[in-house]
């Protein structure tokens, strides 16, 4: 037991860090913004260049042979600059090709591809740019090429990552098993919950930077106390979240019995608590966190869609809520 | 990052497990169970020594003191496997987990060697004087005052929220040495022998109808001039540190007491219904969550100060279980209802398990740093915003 980063794991954190930093500029983000794809595409490139997108599939279809805590670190990162890119339906995609052993698929994701991944009643993350659907059917999911679904993009309030309602309307190149589905939403739930954990953690960041020169009554407001407490209270929230994003991320990974309740806590507790923190991010900015010029509504929205995707909050708890013996919800 | 337990580690949960099972189910099997801090005292004191006689009663301390030089992961594991066997409530918690561990840090040679042994086989209660009834979340506003006398230092003053003072043989005091300071300066960090005509205890009833926090009143008390731990007027420095010795291990035992709040309550919705309310059960998975998270919480924190360092979830450990645990209370009674709110005690004024964490659990954002303080903590110490002005009358 050592739950903190190993050596090679704080490297990969610095490296992603750096990178997202260097290359998801407010700048950057908003022209991926600004022509609907929600895809920064020299960033995309950049981060298959790198391993990043398949940090966690095996090194003989090309992958970097790492797992869920390493894949947890590159989506804090993403994040914490509210990055678009179509990571995380990729990500979540590669696990389901990869459960059932679909090493051709996996190459092309690997070579640059945009996969996206459509849950039961719900959208599609990045639909509109994806090559490979993966759509949920029959207790499975089907694969299926650009020019088999009918794809109708809508806009969508969080332009980092916009969504289309997608229709198979042709046959699948391939169907996958219902373990190739759980694989999916659990790579998904964790790289939402760690996306979630990289913005609240900006929201917090950002906001006490800006509260340290924000002068008002003749003093710096990061000196009241109304303040302090509910930047504080944010810390609060965003500490469970980093447990609980990697206490799944290790569960998954070392197979451990309490994975499912791990996967649910994570997903629920760290997109709450982002939504939490962006909004006391716009709150303690006071009229210029409400402007479009400042980036607090980015992390707004971001994190109203990651409440959302791949199952609420409440869905979450509702899972848990059986895991823990509670029984059927009464009639 | 590894969450698992090695062979030889969870030979070691075998091993603990197996010895606490024998100990509770046969000479300590009255104890087992016990969740009051006031229960049976004396039947504790016992079972301090009974650890004690067998090694298990401070495993992470060196072995020349008691000790077994236990691993963190060794610490985490018998933490648990306590919990799990029963064992009550440590009665000289204070002595294992915060005086111990300070004495080791700032002791000299002589007062390791005179207390640390004492402590380890329960031979020593120890309680804590801090709080007075002037100096709560302002611990600077002390005024309990220790002057030297011949060989000895002699103590004047009140202090209050003295946790079992009524059982322990042994205070930890900070008092005023000298008469012109004010705040943090001045102070110092006395050990003083309760046993003494200078030393009385009167309980306080809490707002639970139970008593276990004390004042303790010191008129001309007494104790060895030998007695301080760090430099006269040095005391601050050794009672901040002290704190930081709270979120040890010990911090994953009252974790499993709240998994059994936790499962009374989960058994006590399924009994009435109330499990199957949509609203409930979001509630109560919201719990779940919670408490698990502290789990992994305390593990970051210790991992952290395995490794010499600090993490950042210790900081806001404090506030999250103490918010956990008032809204567990808060939600109990949700689940009971109106027949929660009348005892089953026949004609006394005590409540069951859950009626009484709701009572018992607004302590918990008081004690030991109250939420505001904490947020304050948190604010100026980990988040770098300015420091709160503060003014003080000499």
């Amino acid at each position: 037991m050592r739950f903190a980063f190993t050596d090679e794991q704080a490297m990969i954190a610095e490296t992603a860090t750096d990178l997202f930093v260097g290359e998801a500029t407010s700048e950057r983000t908003r022209a991926a913004m600004a022509d609907g794809s929600g895809r920064d595409v020299a960033l995309w490139d950049s981060l298959s260049g790198t391993g990043f997108v398949g940090v966690h599939m095996p090194g003989d279809v090309g992958g970097s042979e790492l797992g869920m805590v390493e894949l947890a670190i590159i989506a804090e990162a993403a994040g914490r600059q509210v990055a678009a890119v179509p990571l995380i339906a990729t990500q979540a995609a590669l696990s389901a090709l990869h459960a059932d052993g679909r090493a051709d698929l996996i190459e092309r994701v690997l070579g640059g591809q945009v996969a996206t991944l459509a849950l039961a009643g719900g959208l599609a993350p990045h639909g509109t740019i994806a090559d490979l659907f993966l759509i949920e059917q029959d207790g499975g999911l089907v694969v299926a090429d650009r020019d088999a679904v009918d794809v109708v993009a809508g806009t969508t309030m969080d332009q980092t990552r916009p969504l289309a309602q997608v229709t198979l309307t042709w046959a699948p190149i391939a169907t996958l098993s219902a373990k190739a589905l759980d694989a999916a939403k659990h790579t998904g739930w964790i790289a939402v919950a760690a996306d979630a954990l990289g913005g609240a953690q900006a929201c917090l960041d950002r906001t006490v930077e800006y509260v340290k020169e924000r002068q008002q009554f003749g003093q710096t407001i990061g000196g009241f106390q109304a303040i302090k407490h509910r930047l504080a209270d944010m810390m609060v929230e965003i500490e469970q979240a980093r447990s609980a994003v990697y206490w799944a991320a290790c569960a998954v990974d070392e197979g451990a019995e309490d994975a499912e309740l791990a996967l649910h806590s994570a997903k629920a507790f760290a997109a709450d608590a982002y939504a939490t923190c962006a909004g006391a991010m716009i709150q303690l900015h006071g009229g210029i966190g409400f402007t479009w010029e400042h980036d607090a509504h980015l992390f707004f929205k971001r994190a109203q869609a990651d409440r959302t995707l791949f199952g609420s909050s409440a869905q979450h708890r509702e899972a848990i809520a059986q895991i823990i013996g509670l029984g059927a919800i009464a009639a | 990052m590894k969450l698992g337990f090695t062979e030889a580690e969870e030979a070691f949960r075998v091993e603990a497990a197996t010895w606490l099972t024998a100990a509770l189910s046969g000479p300590f099997a009255d104890v087992r169970g016990v969740t009051s801090l006031v229960e049976m005292p004396e039947r504790r004191r016992e079972w301090e020594k009974y650890l004690a006689a067998s090694r298990w009663s401070c495993i992470g301390w060196p072995a020349q003191y008691g000790g077994r030089d236990a691993t963190l992961a060794q610490q985490v594991i018998f933490a648990e496997e306590y919990a799990r066997a029963g064992g009550p409530p440590r009665l000289n918690h204070l002595g294992i987990e915060l005086i111990g561990p300070t004495i080791l840090a700032y002791g000299s040679d002589e007062q390791k060697a005179r207390f640390l042994p004492a402590i380890a086989n329960g031979d020593h209660i120890w309680c804590q004087g801090y709080s007075e009834p002037g100096a709560g979340s302002d611990l600077g506003g002390v005024r309990t005052k220790a002057w030297r006398e011949g060989g000895d230092w002699v103590i004047e003053g009140q202090k209050v929220w003295t946790s079992l003072a009524q059982f322990c043989d042994w205070i930890f005091v900070i008092a005023r040495t000298d008469p012109e300071s004010v705040g943090s300066k001045g102070l110092s960090f006395l050990l003083v022998p309760m046993d003494q005509d200078g030393v009385t205890v009167r309980n306080i009833v809490q707002m639970t109808g139970e008593s276990e926090f004390n004042e303790t009143f010191f008129d001309a008390a007494r104790t060895d001039a030998a007695n301080i731990l760090g430099e006269p007027g040095q005391g601050w420095g050794v009672a901040m540190a002290l704190l930081g010795f709270e979120r040890g291990v010990s911090t994953l035992g009252q974790q499993m007491g709240f998994r059994n709040e936790l499962d009374d309550l989960i058994e006590a919705a399924r009994a009435n219904g109330s499990a199957g309310d949509p609203v409930i059960r979001q509630k109560i998975a919201q719990a779940e969550i919670g408490l698990r998270l502290m789990r992994y919480g305390a593990l970051r924190m210790l991992t952290a100060s395995a490794d010499g360092g600090s993490n950042p979830a210790a900081f806001t450990y404090k506030i999250q279980w103490a918010n956990w645990r008032q809204s567990l209370g808060e939600l109990a009674m949700e689940v009971l209802g109106q027949a929660g709110e009348i005892s089953d005690a026949h004609g006394e004024y005590a409540f069951s398990r859950l009626p009484h964490l709701f009572l018992y659990s607004r302590a918990d954002t008081i004690y030991g740093g109250t939420n505001e303080i904490q947020r304050n903590i948190i604010a100026e110490r980990a988040l770098g915003l300015p420091r709160e002005a503060r003014t003080r009358a000499k």
